[in-house]
């Protein structure tokens, strides 16, 4: 892995410095995780994914998923109400490394408080970030 | 190969049941009957040992191949240890038998009490219980004595410090037993860091979880100063006996100010290690807390071996029984063969063999700590991992040349990490070969690094699977549906 | 004697290489003040002297006596094939699977014990094995407060006295609830487990057959802990298993068990076999090393360490289990036993083993004096004497019989129970003269 150049990321998200993102569409925002965080993972093999109608808390782990060699808890970007879930997850871990940005979605929810959206890292912020790691 | 149900064929049988000298009973009540047949194997009883041994010959072994998983002291398990565990006068005891007369087993007490007190020599520890039944049931078992003895003192503890090099079972047994961990970091001397050390110690802390010398084989010299501040901030120290194989005879975790101490029979004291297990893990304490101990405990009266089935303050039973007395009997056996100078010979000679290795290794690979080792050493791949060729490959191309590969990337501090452990069984010869190869495969990493990405080429099967294995869980035979479709046209035919 | 090979020319030759002088100076990191105080050991000693010890040792042992000891733990024979096969030193010497093309004979040997497992007890998944039953138990009832998140557990007193004892110690220190319901020689009163079975429980703890040896069907109980969401977890005999219901067949989510009947000697309590099986959709939640069948690069078929993440040295304080070393040889035992013995054979071994029970039972119903307490049974049952029973065990020993298990030490008003256990190796004459000293000994 080189620089943050070699990393899929995209502009229109919001990340953590967990490496997860939120895309936020007026009141609703769709979590994944990023390129980086799937390809440090490897092949995904498992994905615990949360209950429809479950409270998460912005930064609080909300599901996980599982490589062969390690088992990441995937922090909530922001709080709020789950009200969908990837299904196709469950039969097909791997959309996460092959598309983490689309097929690879993990949960859409409602967002409670959108003013928590200043805790988290715009493209700029999250590139440079990864450059720091990757270096 | 075919597993072994198979292998069946439907009305065959096995061993012979004896017949039966009674009256048939009454048949049991339809609502516990069972319904259905337990599909269990049906085939004979050659088939049943050509099917094992076959199976046998899939395995390396130590027995077969050098094999020096660091962690992990794989010596040679002696063949006379085997025979003493099959004496019938031990392996035919009911354990329940001291609830009948402890007059009828007064051998096998005997070997309790004399283990337990020769383990307390050897690691300078005041009492010994042979209870726990792996390393890691040690852990939780020392973990539970140390908040025994906190909640007697009336002191409440919610931590447990432990090196990032730790083993991954003292943190798991850390959260068995309710506690958080706090990892500190390992200094530039792959030792644990004692500033952070420091900062991060506080009344709250249970224990301080410690092997030595360390996951990277090396010794830290101000053990004793972190364990004059451990018991200053009034928490206990616990020693992790899985490499006491460097230090037999040389030091004691006793005398150096450990509080607990776990010992590995299946390590240092050359148990088998039976493709997994049984093993024991036996816990030796300072007085102050042996009235914790769990029950019951062999002790001497008028010459006679006495059960003492209930202590006041005892954590209770952590183990059905005495522990693995089996286990417990191959290493009594193993201690009383080799003796003073032998168990010093064993440390001397384990650390001898790392060193040489590491002597002959260190120009062909990276080695992160270039000091004087222990009983196992740490490389690392990161040269060969710049070609492309990662600690994994270079395992699996040691499986093509005969050797179990050293244990891969643990600790996970180093990175593309082989832990290197001989032990004191190894002749030079070996050690030589090895090193050889060792060598060839860092030339093969400059000259034709896709050879070794290929291996292994020699075994029974390739690089396995592991995604799928994971992704869809296959983890049991099932009887085929088109099976029982096929017998089903045959019956119609007829 | 030991088993190092070095010569003093070759130690001189590696110390030449290494750079130092002497074995010593690879101990220099090390200084005085940390060297061990003492080291008195006595001198080694050569196989022959060892042996003699030991086998002194060893006669010091009685196994003279004709014993109807059990409870929990029991006496079958194990065929000569067990031990010659398990001898083999490909499998006692090697480790744990981690490479897996150098160990696919232990991988597919574990796989096929997991299957065995599952055979047994009719449940979907099994681990390779815990260390014993107890601490099998204990990881059943973390299973299902990681499975649940709740803390109350429904404990059934009539199961073994020492899992009990064990479940106590290992939970002291952890945020559970547990109710222990009274113990109870017959079958379960279902209402103790009801009055206290809510929506706060994670699981009800029961054994099958229950440690007084009573067998009982516990669908009804299983009916009513789903009801409120939780789980149930059944402790089982395995031998019982060619006989009687399953826990698959009750619908158990959680079955956990000793397999030391299953070809594994006594041995004056360990090493046993934790056997742990479960419902699929728990997999990822049970713990212990688990062996699944996948592919290599190349199609062919073979056998990994599997579902890993979960355990110790990845998720370390996070785990599913602290465990690491197992009881990977005696289970391979118990493959070997039940692979001899095959299906007919191991039906065939748990009918003798419950008509010779049953055919005491009914001989000591005719000793005045006794009472014989429960049925149905499998196995071993539960009698009441006239007086205490240890007083009976003194004189029976004394006869060359071992009668049975006393309760008194295990439940405060049971001086004068015992439990008596009948295994095929008890011949029907031996039972005959065991009843004739019984009655002479409390009506003479």
């Amino acid at each position: 892995m080189k620089g943050g150049d070699k990393m899929d990321i995209r502009e229109n998200l919001l990340y953590t410095k967990e490496h997860e993102w939120i895309k936020i569409e007026g009141n609703l925002g769709t979590i994944g995780i990023s390129d980086y965080a799937q390809s440090s993972l490897g092949d995904v093999t498992f994905v615990e994914l949360p209950k429809i109608g479950n409270e998460i808390k912005q930064f609080e782990p909300f599901a996980s998923v599982e490589s062969v060699k390690a088992v990441s808890d995937i922090y909530a970007p922001m709080s709020g109400k789950i009200i969908k879930i990837n299904e196709k997850l469950s039969t097909s871990p791997e959309l996460i490394n092959q598309s983490p940005y689309e097929k690879g979605w993990i949960a859409v929810i409602e967002i409670s408080d959108e003013k928590e959206k200043e805790n988290l890292m715009p493209y700029s912020e999250y590139k440079k970030y990864l450059d720091e790691l990757l270096k | 190969m075919q597993l072994i149900f198979e292998k069946s064929v439907k009305g065959r049988k096995g061993v012979k049941i004896p017949y039966s000298d009674v009256p048939e009973a009454e048949e049991i009540s339809k609502e516990y009957k069972r319904t259905n047949t337990p599909s269990l194997p049906e085939v004979s009883e050659l088939d049943v040992v050509r099917h094992f041994t076959r199976l046998s010959h899939l395995n390396f072994s130590i027995d077969t191949n050098f094999y020096p998983l660091g962690s992990c002291t794989m010596k040679y398990n002696p063949k006379f240890t085997e025979e003493i565990s099959r004496l019938e006068g031990f392996s035919k005891l009911h354990p329940f038998l001291s609830f009948i007369s402890e007059d009828m087993i007064q051998g096998a007490l005997e070997v309790i009490y004399e283990t337990e007190h020769l383990l307390c020599e050897i690691t300078g520890m005041d009492e010994f219980t042979l209870e726990p039944l792996a390393g890691a049931h040690g852990e939780l078992t020392g973990l539970l004595l140390i908040t025994a003895f906190h909640k007697y003192h009336g002191k409440k503890k919610k931590y447990v410090i432990v090196p990032d090099s730790s083993h991954g079972t003292n943190s798991a047994s850390s959260a068995v037993c309710g506690y958080e961990v706090i990892v500190i970091p390992s200094d530039k001397n792959g030792c644990m860091n004692l500033k952070e050390y420091k900062e991060k110690l506080n009344d709250e802390v249970a224990a301080v979880m410690l092997t030595s010398p360390n996951t990277l084989g090396l010794f830290n010299p101000h053990i004793k100063e972190i364990a004059e501040l451990a018991h200053k901030a009034g928490a206990l120290m616990y020693y992790d006996g899985a490499n006491l194989n460097a230090i037999m005879g040389k030091v004691r975790p006793g005398d150096i100010g450990f509080d607990v101490a776990h010992l590995n029979l299946h390590k240092t004291f050359a148990t088998p290690h039976g493709g997994g297990g049984p093993g024991a893990g036996p816990i030796g304490v300072k007085k102050e807390l042996a009235e914790f101990l769990p029950v019951p405990r062999v002790i001497k009266k008028d010459g006679k071996f006495v059960l003492k089935k209930s202590l006041p303050h005892s954590i209770g039973f952590i183990s059905p029984f005495y522990g693995n007395f089996g286990v417990i009997l191959k290493a009594y056996a193993y201690i009383l063969l080799l003796g003073k100078s032998g168990l010093l010979s064993v440390s001397e000679h384990a650390v001898l063999n790392a060193n040489y290795l590491r002597t002959c290794l260190k120009d062909y690979y990276h080695l992160p700590y270039d000091r004087t080792c222990m009983h196992e050493f740490v490389l690392s791949c990161r040269k060969q991992a710049k070609k492309g060729i990662h600690a994994l490959d270079i395992a699996k191309y040691l499986i093509d040349k005969g050797f179990h590969p050293p244990t891969m990337y643990f600790p996970n501090i180093v990175e593309e990490a082989l832990m290197i452990e001989p032990t004191e069984t190894e002749s030079k010869q070996t050690l030589d070969k090895f090193i050889e190869v060792m060598i060839e495969i860092a030339r093969l990493v400059e000259e034709n690094p896709q050879i070794i990405k290929i291996a292994p080429t020699t075994t029974i099967v390739r690089r396995i699977n592991e995604v799928k294995a994971a992704r869809n869980p296959d983890l049991r035979w099932r009887e085929k549906k088109t099976e029982i479709l096929k017998n089903e046209k045959t019956t119609l035919a007829e | 004697m030991n088993y190092i090979p070095h010569t003093k020319e070759e130690v001189k030759e590696m110390l030449k290489t290494i750079g130092v002088h002497s074995v010593e100076d690879l101990f220099s990191d090390i200084n005085e003040e940390l060297r061990a105080k003492s080291f008195n050991l006595p001198k080694g000693k050569s196989e022959f002297e060892v042996k003699e010890y030991l086998e002194k040792l060893s006669q010091k042992n009685n196994l003279s006596l004709i014993s109807f000891l059990g409870g929990g733990f029991y006496d079958h024979y194990i065929p000569a094939v067990v031990d010659a096969l398990v001898s083999r030193s490909e499998f006692y010497t090697a480790y744990t699977p981690y490479q897996s093309e150098c160990s696919q004979g232990t991988l597919q040997t574990i796989y096929e014990y997991q299957t065995a497992i599952c055979a047994l007890t009719d449940m979907e998944v099994a681990n390779a094995s815990l260390y014993d039953g107890g601490t099998s138990l204990f990881e059943g009832l973390m299973m299902a407060y990681r499975i649940k998140g709740r803390n109350k557990f429904i404990i059934d007193g009539s199961l073994n006295p020492i899992y009990q004892k064990m479940l106590f110690t290992y939970t002291e220190n952890l945020p559970f609830e547990i109710v222990r319901t009274p113990y109870h020689i017959g079958q379960v009163e279902r209402e103790k487990i009801y009055q206290n079975l809510d929506e706060e429980t994670a699981a009800v703890i029961l054994q099958n057959p229950n440690f007084f040896g009573t067998i009982d069907d516990y669908t009804d109980i299983v009916e009513h802990a789903h009801s409120v969401g939780a789980l149930v977890i059944i402790s089982v005999y395995p031998i019982s298993l060619g006989l009687i219901k399953t826990p698959g067949e009750m619908g158990a989510d959680i079955v956990t068990g000793e397999g030391q009947s299953l070809g594994i000697p006594l041995s004056f309590g360990g090493p046993y076999l934790g056997f742990l099986a479960c419902k699929e959709e728990f997999v990822r939640k049970m713990p212990g090393r688990i062996v699944g069948a996948t592919v290599d690069k190349e199609g062919k078929r073979g056998f990994v360490l599997t579902l890993q993440v979960r355990e110790q040295h990845i998720r370390r304080q996070k785990a599913t289990s602290n465990i690491c070393t197992n009881s990977a040889l005696c289970a391979l035992r118990a493959l070997i036993f039940l692979s001899v013995l095959g299906k007919n054979g191991f039906i065939e071994l748990s009918k003798l083993n419950y008509d010779k029970s049953e055919f005491a039972k009914r001989v000591f119903k005719e000793i005045s004096g006794i009472d014989v307490l429960n049925t149905p049974t499998f196995n071993e049952f539960t009698i009441r004497l006239p007086m205490d029973a240890n007083e009976i065990v003194k004189k029976m020993t004394k006869k060359g019989f071992v009668p049975g298990l006393p309760l008194g030490k295990f439940f405060k008003d049971m001086k004068n129970y015992l439990l008596i256990t009948v295994t095929e190796k008890r011949k029907k004459e031996e039972i005959l003269k065991f009843a004739e000293e019984l009655n002479n000994a409390i009506n003479l």
